[in-house]
């Protein structure tokens, strides 16, 4: 039971953290809930359509069209969680500024929310399928003690919901002047560690070559198994062998999107001088 | 000249230098072989054949590598080029029993 119980807590926590984060970034928007909702529904339909299908997508591609999948999913996930913060960095401060009444704000937010319910759709896409999958399976295996499995998932499961509510919970804590900034910092670590990923699947799916391997191993000072070392690659992307083109896939996801907030913080400042 | 010329001469040689396959099969829940030795400093191309009708995730730490295989099904998975070392893997939906490693050398 314990071990089933880690496994779908470990396959639920990171959609869990990022559904934490983007329902704290996204607090003021209206119609959030129910994006939120639709992206959650989405993902879960999907992720049983995926993991019915994984045998197939594992063929494509001569056996690696599971790693071409993953870096899809990942390479769309990026993108938004990119474009999220470079939109939050021009409306982010007038939408908390003006949390009642903010008419025009909420308007041009149901683009990026749609965005956001796409988002978190792909995410609990990719780790909800990984536990259709694992649940399906003890479920054809037949042992026993089936049931108490079962019900270690159901408790894995809790207990990422449980993890990421806390993460949001922490977040609305934060006063509103620093809110932005943390959110948007989390989920700028969040997009460059997604994109570290990405390029080890494809590494891994021979598509691009690796460059230095791994270019610094830090393995026993803080392992990636730990708590820590899970939390932070969770977070920021932590990796303690990471191959040279996972570092610059991650350097140069921050330093893009680092430039498109501060492109669009600037503009909000010629054409609106007086919210400054 | 043939300094920049030689180099670039170089570059097909490398891309196209074969991979070195290895193969391993999952039954019962357990990797055969379970201590797989592979040459260093090469790209290796590992087959995993899953004979069980579960589903199985490849997992390497050591090896950042992950990978879901269907029941009955079969996955390629590329590592390396690796340094000399021991790289443990696991499977992870059954980690009691499915274990090994590769031993890079």
């Amino acid at each position: 039971m314990l071990g089933s119980a880690i496994i779908v807590f470990r396959e639920t926590l990171e959609a869990a953290l990022l559904i934490g984060i983007l329902a704290a970034a996204t607090r003021n928007l209206s119609g959030r809930n129910l994006w939120m909702s639709a992206g959650i529904a989405i993902g879960l339909v999907g992720s049983l359509m995926v993991a019915g299908l994984t045998e197939t997508i594992s063929q494509l591609a001569e056996g690696t069209g599971q790693e071409l999948f993953n870096a899809a999913v990942l390479g769309i996930a990026v993108l938004m969680l990119g474009w999220h913060n470079i939109w939050m960095a021009r409306h982010g401060r007038e939408a908390a500024r003006e949390a009642k009444a903010m008419g025009q704000a909420v308007t041009t937010g149901q683009r990026t929310m749609s965005a956001l319910a796409l988002l978190i759709a792909f995410a609990v896409l990719r780790e909800g399928s990984e536990t259709a999958l694992f649940l399906y399976g003890l479920a054809a295996a037949n042992n026993t003690g089936q049931s108490s499995l079962l019900a270690g998932g159901i408790f894995g499961l809790a207990a990422g919901i449980v993890v990421g509510w806390a993460l949001y919970a922490g977040l609305a804590r934060i006063p509103i002047r620093y809110f932005f900034m943390v959110t948007s910092a989390l989920i700028l670590l969040l997009a460059a560690g997604m994109a570290g990923q990405m390029a080890r699947f494809l590494v891994q799916g021979d598509v691009i070559r690796p460059l230095a391997s791994p270019l610094w191993d830090t393995s026993a000072i803080l392992p990636i198994d730990s708590v820590l070392g899970r939390f932070m690659h969770l977070l920021a992307g932590y990796e303690a062998r990471p191959s040279g083109i996972e570092v610059l896939f991650y350097v140069l996801t921050l330093l893009m999107i680092l430039a498109g907030m501060h492109w669009s913080k600037r503009r909000s400042r010629i054409y609106s001088p007086a919210t400054t | 000249m043939k300094r920049v010329i030689l180099p670039l001469l170089l570059i097909p040689t490398l891309a196209l230098a074969a991979d070195v396959e290895h193969r391993i099969t999952i039954s019962n829940h357990q990797f055969s072989p379970a201590e797989l030795r592979v040459p260093a400093g090469k790209k290796i191309k590992l087959v995993v054949q899953n004979r069980d009708s579960t589903p199985e995730e490849f997992e390497s730490h050591s090896l950042r590598r992950e990978k879901v295989i269907p029941g009955n099904a079969t996955a390629t998975i590329y590592v390396g080029p690796l340094a000399p070392g021991k790289y443990a893997f696991v499977g992870e939906f059954h980690e009691k029993t499915a274990r090994g490693v590769i031993v890079a050398e």
